[in-house]
């Protein structure tokens, strides 16, 4: 049963890990905004217009 | 050529999506309704940024009058505005309220196409602001701005930095204070299992482990996370009267001290569950409670209107200089739709003052020479010259918020605090007198035992959630009925009042549906001639006038012209046609009525558009609901041409006031509160602020949320002003609902006092009976709070 000490360590030891990446993320403002990021990844690559392809986006 | 015209209207401006006007503007085989938009349209397809009209149709928006940006050359205005500055680069965050669709994004995330300079930008769509990294050796902030400004998106740059106030408002330290909460919970939980269990006697080492484990993880959420109850605390008992958060930080440590002890002499297994529970419980009815708007302030007042720098002529040279700065004597120059930040007397120029964010009446009023302009009217024709005759902190409107008797020192006290005080009592006296009870059977480990089992037991805890649960869930219901309420502080002080005073302007009649009456009478061919030359500009007084006279056909114009702030000039069917104010009018024609768009047609007079006032919609229906319950009245900043019609509305008890200035409703809202009255003020302009400022709970009415509100302890839309009555009588059940609420949580705490004063509270029991009267609590004010919206119509 002594190996119980080992594993309470460990997994505190683990808790506190994820407690501190916790912290990390709302320090570096990760949940600032929770929309925009949303929206940013729905962008196409920019696409280079040829002077005869400009009709393809007047559609 | 009419059939031609008829296409014309269904056609839309490829930019802002906006009818097309007569005359329409051309450019790369795609139509647009003004030069403004060609002009973005050139901009963005110059530097391959078409992507801006593939993701939403028309996402542009008209650009309306053109800013100077002259002030932005000045260093220290430029260091107010940066965020950081080191030898390359800079960066700045600003307020874009035209941000609106995912094309916005978009666009504003790739302005490293249109300048080099720029290095990034990144947005934040909810708080409408961006954030842009550029070298300032290669472009200045004010090249900047206008690049900006050019292509639709002119930053709100303004004397109240709204970025730098909002950026504090999300209480990251909270957020980090619950964590901490939950995972010493979520441990101490685990580690408290084994014990409730049943531990066997080979198993006892480790109870011994579990118990020290237990005491480490209260230590951080007594000293850390727990801290403000402690602080709060004591500041209110050195003010001498007790808050919620007396018994609360009692509790707190009183647990922690028993647990500590029980751990230490390895007398029990502590209460560190019911310490870390509690402790997280009430952090998330704080969070609760934090509601921020992002999109809406409420604390603004006439800084966030005013820009911070203006245009000064010294020895007629052009120069900016910071509003704080201005002196008396100064000289102002004030373009066509720039702002006088300061009463001034006029100089030179014709005055033409837009006062509606003074008064909430959008129509120009004239200024003749010599007279003073008060602070807060909009120009709207060509340049003037004024003179400051009072800084800007002491003009006639912005001195109203530097009045410093407002309500301020009167504490609010809501019902939790009141309730406090009896219920610290009542737990103190239940405590000693067990603690007197087990002393007198010379039973002192009982009698210790039994006082803290009462503190622990008799928590207050409830008290402390059933308030922000039920009142940000009646938050959350105003919400979607366009009513914003500032805090949840502030629905109890609506559930308070008796009194309700309307302003008139603004409030009681409609900004938005203008509706137009001519003083003369027009035939179907003067109608089309009209229309015909309104159609090409694009001022909101033609587009209305437009709008009323209803033609389908149109007749070309020749030889039109425009006057800034006067009116239009054209020749139609060889007949010349003036629409506009009076000054444009041929000399011969003189009027006594200044308001109004003239008509002039072949030098005959027609009359005169006006602008009538309407009256939002169920406004009677409203009054018959508030009249019985409440003591109505009006303060109007208008003569009393209305009174008769009001009077057949408004109960014969209320109280019609008209000409007040701004410092007479303040002083009438001071006089009603010195009888005693709550009073409720429903107001918009900038002349309504001091009364909104001083009444118990101010509403600020507004057609569009993204305009400018006073401060206020609520902004409504003008559309839900019907349902006032409904959201009175919530936020009254709301009150009802936390009150059966706590007589709920009276009856758990019986529960556990009873075992407490017999000193066998069993830490089990404890642990057990918190969260159940906490679930109860939570899930009766949930299902409470939506059934009273369900009643109100609210939902």
């Amino acid at each position: 049963m002594n190996i119980l000490y080992f594993l309470v360590g460990c997994s505190i030891l683990m808790a506190l890990v994820f407690l501190a990446a916790f912290f990390w993320a709302v320090k570096s403002g990760q949940n600032d905004d929770m929309h925009t990021p949303g929206v940013r990844i729905l962008f196409d690559d920019p696409i280079i217009l040829d002077k005869n392809d400009k009709s393809h986006f007047t559609e | 050529m009419e059939n031609k015209d008829k296409i014309n209207d269904l056609q839309l401006c490829y930019h802002c999506g906006e009818n097309l006007p007569h005359i329409k503007h051309t450019f790369d085989e795609k139509d647009f309704c003004c030069v403004g938009c060609v002009g973005v349209y050139k901009i963005l397809s110059e530097n391959n940024l078409c992507n801006y009209y593939a993701y939403n149709d028309a996402p542009g928006k008209r650009l309306t009058s053109e800013t100077h940006f002259e002030y932005l050359d000045e260093p220290s205005i430029v260091t107010q505005l940066i965020d950081f500055k080191n030898q390359e680069s800079t960066i700045i965050t600003f307020y874009i309220p035209a941000i609106h669709c995912s094309s916005c994004i978009w666009l504003l995330e790739h302005l490293y196409k249109i300048n080099e300079a720029i290095f990034s930008s990144r947005i934040d769509f909810i708080k409408k602001q961006v954030t842009i990294k550029y070298n300032h050796n290669q472009i200045s902030l004010r090249k900047l701005v206008e690049t900006l400004s050019n292509i639709g998106y002119e930053p709100l740059i303004s004397l109240q930095d709204v970025v730098k106030e909002h950026s504090g408002s999300v209480n990251k330290a909270l957020i980090l204070k619950i964590a901490v909460a939950g995972f010493c919970m979520g441990n101490v939980m685990l580690f408290s299992f084994p014990e409730y269990f049943g531990l066997s006697s080979f198993e006892k080492q480790f109870q011994y482990l579990f118990g020290w484990l237990n005491l480490a993880f209260s230590i951080p959420v007594t000293f850390y996370c727990g801290k403000e109850y402690f602080t709060s605390a004591l500041t209110s008992l050195k003010h001498k009267h007790v808050n919620l958060d007396t018994p609360l930080a009692l509790i707190i440590a009183v647990l922690f001290l028993r647990t500590a002890i029980e751990v230490i002499f390895d007398s029990g297994p502590g209460f560190a569950d019911t310490l870390t529970g509690l402790v997280f419980l009430l952090l998330m009815g704080k969070w609760v409670k934090q509601r921020t708007y992002h999109h809406i302030s409420f604390d603004r007042d006439y800084r966030s209107y005013f820009p911070i720098a203006i245009t000064t002529l010294k020895d007629g040279i052009e120069k900016p200089v910071p509003i704080n700065e201005l002196e008396i004597g100064d000289r102002l120059w004030i373009r066509n739709g720039e702002l006088v930040p300061a009463d001034a007397i006029l100089i030179k120029g014709e005055a033409w003052m837009d006062m509606s964010f003074v008064t909430g009446e959008s129509e120009p009023t004239h200024i003749p020479q010599g007279e003073i302009v008060y602070a807060g009217g909009r120009q709207t024709a060509q340049a003037l010259e004024l003179e400051v005759v009072k800084p800007v902190s002491q003009s006639y409107l912005t001195g109203l918020w530097n009045n410093e008797h407002y309500k301020n020192q009167q504490e609010k006290q809501n019902f939790n605090d009141s309730i406090a005080k009896y219920f610290s009592v009542a737990v103190f006296v239940i405590a000693f007198v067990s603690t007197g009870y087990w002393l007198l059977q010379n039973d002192s480990h009982k009698a210790w035992s039994a006082f803290t089992a009462v503190i622990i037991v008799a928590c207050p805890c409830v008290l402390a959630l059933s308030t922000p649960f039920t009142l940000s869930a009646i938050l959350s219901i105003f919400d979607k009925k366009n009513f914003y309420v500032k805090n949840t502080d502030a629905v109890e002080q609506l559930a308070s009042c008796d009194n309700i005073v309307f302003d008139k302007t603004g409030t009681l009649t409609s900004t938005e549906n203008v509706d137009l009456a001519f003083s003369g009478i027009l035939n179907d061919e003067e109608k089309k001639m009209i229309a015909s030359l309104l159609r090409n500009s694009s001022h909101p007084l033609s587009r209305s006038v437009l709008e009323n006279l209803q033609t389908t056909h149109f007749y070309p114009v020749t030889d039109y012209e425009e006057k800034v702030g006067k009116g239009l000039i054209g020749t139609i069917n060889d007949k010349k046609i003036y629409a506009g104010s009076i000054d444009l009018l041929p000399k011969d024609i003189t009027k006594e009525v200044a308001n109004g768009v003239h008509i002039v047609i072949e030098s005959q007079y027609k009359g005169y558009f006006m602008v009538k006032q309407t009256w939002r919609k169920g406004l009677k229906s409203l009054v018959q609901k508030l009249k019985n319950k409440f003591d109505l009245s009006i303060l109007s900043g208008d003569a009393d041409k209305d009174e008769v019609y009001l009077k057949t509305i408004f109960p014969d008890n209320a109280t019609l006031s008209f000409k007040q200035t701004p410092h007479q409703k303040l002083d009438t809202i001071i006089q009603k509160q010195q009888k005693g009255n709550k009073v409720m003020m429903l107001g918009d302009g900038l002349n309504d602020a001091g009364a909104l400022k001083q009444s118990d709970f101010g509403i600020a009415i507004t057609d569009n949320i993204n305009n400018f509100t006073p401060g206020c302890d609520a902004i409504l839309n003008g559309k839900s002003l019907k349902f006032l009555p409904n959201f009175i009588q919530l936020s009254k059940d709301g009150l009802t609902i936390i009150k059966i609420s706590f007589v709920i949580a009276t009856f758990y705490n019986c529960i556990g006092v009873y075992y407490a004063v017999q000193g066998t509270l069993y830490p089990l029991v404890a642990a057990i009976l918190m969260p159940i009267s906490t679930i109860t609590i939570i899930i009766f004010t949930t299902v409470a709070t939506r059934w009273a919206a369900r009643k109100n119509n609210l939902i």
